[in-house]
């Protein structure tokens, strides 16, 4: 890239920025009729039982109820509900309804009326008897239980993942390089741990939610707050058994999503109800439904092996995750990679062999689904984790240790199918995070004068751009009426900026302004093919597609001008807003090409491309926390975050920032305050924001946020990505703050107050005692 | 039951039941920019003020209004676009769905506070969650707004 960029790189204003801040009508329930079915689902309370009888005829005479539907009237096969490219490597285990229930929340039958007051009546009106079944509510023990959360037989993996639903097994693997148990034999040091993090929510602000009705053309017309349009219509075509082409579905804006709207939680019951009653219907997901029959994290417990030399040299890892994908196996089989191929390749530096063996297992808890993150953040906690303890244990310091052996650019990582460190800026980032958060002075545990304690952490991540092979972006670029371009995507813009950033990729592209470009996505029928907006691939990705659709279109901009000036193509020069013959003798403005298209033209001004790619980028990123710790009550303050992240190319610096700052919260939650706790009946605790606690604003200490980026060549301009990664650091950097000012080392998230607070206490008695 | 209440500037008579929520009578009355999150006054977005005063519509009884005055931000666009555009400089709107909640309760901040400081300006709206922002941005834009007015900027 010689010419200085005009649009990339730049902070621009989101595209929907105004409408957003003042208010409009712009997410499903503002955009879609209030005149039409209210939707809601019966939901069990057992976490395992067989229905043995239910009764809706009492709750069908309450006026205003529509339908109400039970495990009778739906089809009998078996799908997911997960978002991913078909064919899918989570199992076949859903209906829309089950005569087995399988977790506390689970649908049991579907109300459809007038109204919220008719459809409440009804629910409670419904007899259901249950054969009450016992259930397996640990993960530990669930694997070869002889309670078996899928003993049905139609249940089916389309992908050879190592599942066996009569084992309790959604996905089973292992894979390694070298001989990991020779290298650790001959380490100086050698140690185990086991770490454990729980089921947190994505909580995005707006809860799941979808509206149905039959178009004129007799098509089920889905409109809804998803990430994944395409895999929606499938999906959808799958659980109700009709053609793909009978389904059209379309995002508005979207209230967040984090990955919760990767899987379809709500869409599923409102077009059941649609395509039977031929009726407009609406499902809005409550809070607590969110909480309890969302699609949160995987809980993992993930063992970590390392094997070192005395100075330092980190030389075999050895991990093993335990995952728990609930009574559904969505994201199960995929989540799980993520706790490996995303935090032992941090250490290919000095990595002589490692080994990483998973098993995933059904339980009857609340389904799992996919989170910012995606195992990558269960698995960075523990390795990161580990190699703070190895640097206590070594008397090394945490960032020389990690110099020592990261991954450096152009290494070959066998923990992460091979690919190339392309670009990598990891060094740079942890040498930056350093001198900015000051952790010569911070490092040291300083107690203050009111008998607070001070103490600083560091943890590094890196996650990856897309899924290599796999992904496909699409976008289609469209020349107008005097010379403006729509630019139409299927990646959804969930609320980060997506729809901007390829904006000003295509105003790079074009030569225009961004104010030239609108956008239009995602909607089934209309956008070019996109897996969707997920595994940090729309900026790597569909921004290649982006880069492809301008090249072609310029050229056929060329043919154009080219006719009108009675020349060869070939001596054009594209110059954004004119289009000129190289030796400038004559020249044609773009208003005048567009005007051209629409009088007497056979070449569409229009390009649409696709790009997918065989590698998948990893952007990197170094996390220093600083905290303050009242030994008192354990109440740990977050002072500061420092994060210096090397997501190559930062299309919009601004927007860039903002993901930073928000996964850095959203981590310090999960860290920190937002808690998953099951009753011996497997009842949530945490199901509303009452219990579960998302940090405040008052909670999240002051964040620097530095980028010092690599150039990604098979990047659009030299772009990785950003939306995933930025969640990675703080639990490992926290925990080790902790550590640092109590002595104690936390491997189970969150770490609340009490725990810390109890342990201090149980020092003093035992240091009184000694 | 039958109440009147000045919304946005404008009198409704209206019919609800007694135990109508402020928030759906609001969006029933095309109030489209009124957020729920929660349900349990935990999140802020619901935020309309009564009175001048910043509110939990989820949490107010419509009956409540009776007699009242209840504006939201469709009341309110000029107040909020002296300050809006500084907060999307930072890209700090993200998905927009607490947005409302948050601008509603900016304005009563700064209607009673009209220079705080950043702690102020965390304290005050600690009740407004957001789970995109990480919440910086959106101080920084307050802050990048106060400053512009006190340079006369505006
Ligand atoms: S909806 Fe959350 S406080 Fe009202
Ligand atoms: S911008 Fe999404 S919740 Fe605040």
């Amino acid at each position: 890239m010689n010419r200085e960029l005009k649009s990339v790189g730049k902070g621009v204003r989101k595209k929907d920025a105004m409408q957003l801040l003042l208010g409009k009508p712009a997410y499903v329930d503002d955009v879609t009729p209030s005149d039409c079915l209210v939707v809601k689902v019966l939901r069990s309370p057992h976490a395992h039982a067989l229905i043995r009888e239910i009764k809706t005829d009492v709750a069908e005479k309450v006026p205003g109820i529509a339908e109400i539907f039970t495990y009778k009237d739906v089809p009998q096969k078996r799908f997911t509900m997960a978002g991913q490219t078909y064919p899918e490597p989570s199992p076949y285990d859903r209906l829309i309804l089950d005569q087995r229930v399988r977790f506390v929340g689970d649908a049991v039958a579907i109300v459809a009326g007038e109204d919220e007051r008719a459809v409440d009546k009804a629910l409670r009106l419904i007899k259901v008897q249950y054969d009450v079944l016992p259930a397996v509510l640990d993960f530990h023990e669930a694997l070869d239980n002889e309670i078996l959360v899928h003993p049905e037989e139609n249940w089916k993996a389309l992908c050879d993942v190592g599942a066996d639903n009569k084992r309790n097994l959604c996905a089973q693997g292992m894979e390694s390089d070298g001989d990991v148990d020779a290298v650790i034999e001959d380490c100086d040091i050698t140690f185990t741990r086991t770490f454990h993090t729980k089921a947190c929510h994505q909580a995005m602000m707006e809860t799941f939610r979808t509206y149905t009705e039959i178009d004129p053309y007799g098509r089920l017309h889905v409109v809804s707050s998803t990430q994944i349009v395409f895999h929606a219509r499938r999906i959808l075509a799958h659980a109700l058994d009709i053609p793909k082409s009978k389904i059209h579905v379309e995002k508005p804006r979207i209230g967040g999503g984090f990955g919760a709207k990767q899987t379809l939680i709500a869409e599923i019951y409102p077009a059941f109800v649609t395509w039977t009653t031929g009726r407009p219907a609406k499902m809005i997901y409550s809070r607590k439904e969110c909480q309890t029959s969302g699609s949160p994290r995987h809980e993992m417990e993930v063992t970590v092996r390392i094997g070192a030399n005395r100075d330092g040299t980190i030389r075999a890892l050895d991990v093993h995750t335990l995952s728990n994908t609930g009574a559904f196996g969505e994201h199960g089989p995929t989540t799980v990679g993520l706790s490996g191929h995303k935090s032992i390749p941090l250490y290919t530096g000095e990595l002589e062999a490692f080994r990483f063996a998973y098993d995933v297992v059904y339980t009857n808890v609340e389904s799992a689904g996919a989170y910012r993150g995606y195992g990558a953040t269960q698995g960075i906690f523990a390795v990161e984790s580990v190699v703070n303890e190895l640097a206590d244990m070594l008397g090394m310091d945490p960032v020389d240790i990690r110099m020592k052996n990261m991954v450096r650019e152009g290494q070959i990582m066998p923990a992460y199918y091979n690919e190339p460190a392309s670009a990598c800026a990891l060094d740079k980032c942890m040498l930056r995070c350093a001198e900015r958060f000051g952790w010569a002075e911070k490092y040291p545990v300083r107690r203050m004068p009111d008998g607070k304690i001070r103490a600083a952490g560091v943890a590094m991540a890196m996650q990856g751009s897309g899924i290599s092979g796999v992904d496909v972006g699409s976008a289609a670029v469209k020349l107008n009426d005097d010379g403006f371009y729509v630019l139409r995507i299927g990646a959804a813009d969930m609320g980060t900026g997506c729809d901007t950033i390829l904006a000003q990729m295509t105003a790079e592209c074009m030569d225009c302004s961004v104010d030239d470009v609108t956008v239009f996505g995602a909607d089934s029928d209309a956008s070019p093919y996109d897996s969707g907006s997920y595994a940090s691939s729309t900026t790597y990705v569909t921004g290649r597609a982006v880069e492809k659709a301008c090249l072609e279109l310029k050229e056929k901009i060329c043919a154009v001008a080219a006719e009108m000036l009675g020349c060869a193509a070939s001596d054009l020069v594209f110059h954004g807003r004119e289009v000129e013959k190289a030796d400038g003798s004559a020249s044609v403005s773009l208003a005048d090409i567009a005007t051209k298209s629409m009088c007497g033209n056979n070449i569409a001004l229009e390009a649409t491309s696709s790009h997918s790619s065989p590698i998948s980028p990893p952007p990197f990123m170094a996390g220093m926390a600083e905290i303050e710790l009242d030994p008192e009550t354990g109440a740990v303050e977050v002072l500061n975050y420092t994060a210096v992240v090397d997501c190559g190319t930062a299309i919009n610096p601004n927007l860039a920032r903002i993901q930073t700052e928000g996964g850095l919260v959203q981590a310090i939650g999960m860290t920190l305050t937002e808690n998953i706790r099951y009753d011996d009946r497997g009842h949530l605790t945490e199901n509303s924001f009452l219990q579960y606690k998302l940090p405040t604003r008052l909670e999240t200490g002051r964040l620097n946020v530095e980028f010092a980026s690599s150039y990604e060549q098979s990047g659009p301009f030299g772009a990785k990505s950003i939306g995933e990664i930025v969640i990675n650091t703080p639990a490992p950097a926290l925990a080790h703050a902790i550590h640092r000012a109590t002595g104690h080392w936390y491997r189970e998230l969150p770490i609340l107050p009490e725990t810390i607070a109890l342990d201090l206490a149980r020092d003093a008695e035992n240091g009184a005692a000694e | 039951m039958e109440i009147t209440l000045t919304l946005n500037g404008k009198k409704r008579t209206a019919s609800v039941s007694p135990d109508t929520m402020l928030f759906d009578f609001l969006r029933n009355h095309g109030c489209y920019s009124v957020k729920c999150g929660c349900e349990t006054s935990a999140c802020g977005l619901c935020t309309v003020l009564l009175d001048g005063k910043p509110v939990l519509s989820c949490s107010v009884l419509a009956v409540r209004a009776d007699g009242h005055t209840v504006t939201t931000l469709e009341g309110l666009q000029e107040e909020a676009s002296e300050f809006v555009g500084f907060i999307a400089d930072q890209g700090a709107e993200q998905c927009g769905f607490c947005n409302p909640g948050f601008v509603m309760n900016t304005i009563a901040l700064l209607r009673e506070h009209p220079d705080p400081t950043d702690d102020e300006i965390r304290a005050y709206l600690a009740g407004n969650l957001c789970r995109c922002s990480g919440y910086e941005g959106q101080t920084r834009g307050i802050r990048a707004y106060l400053n512009a007015k006190k340079e006369g900027l505006l």
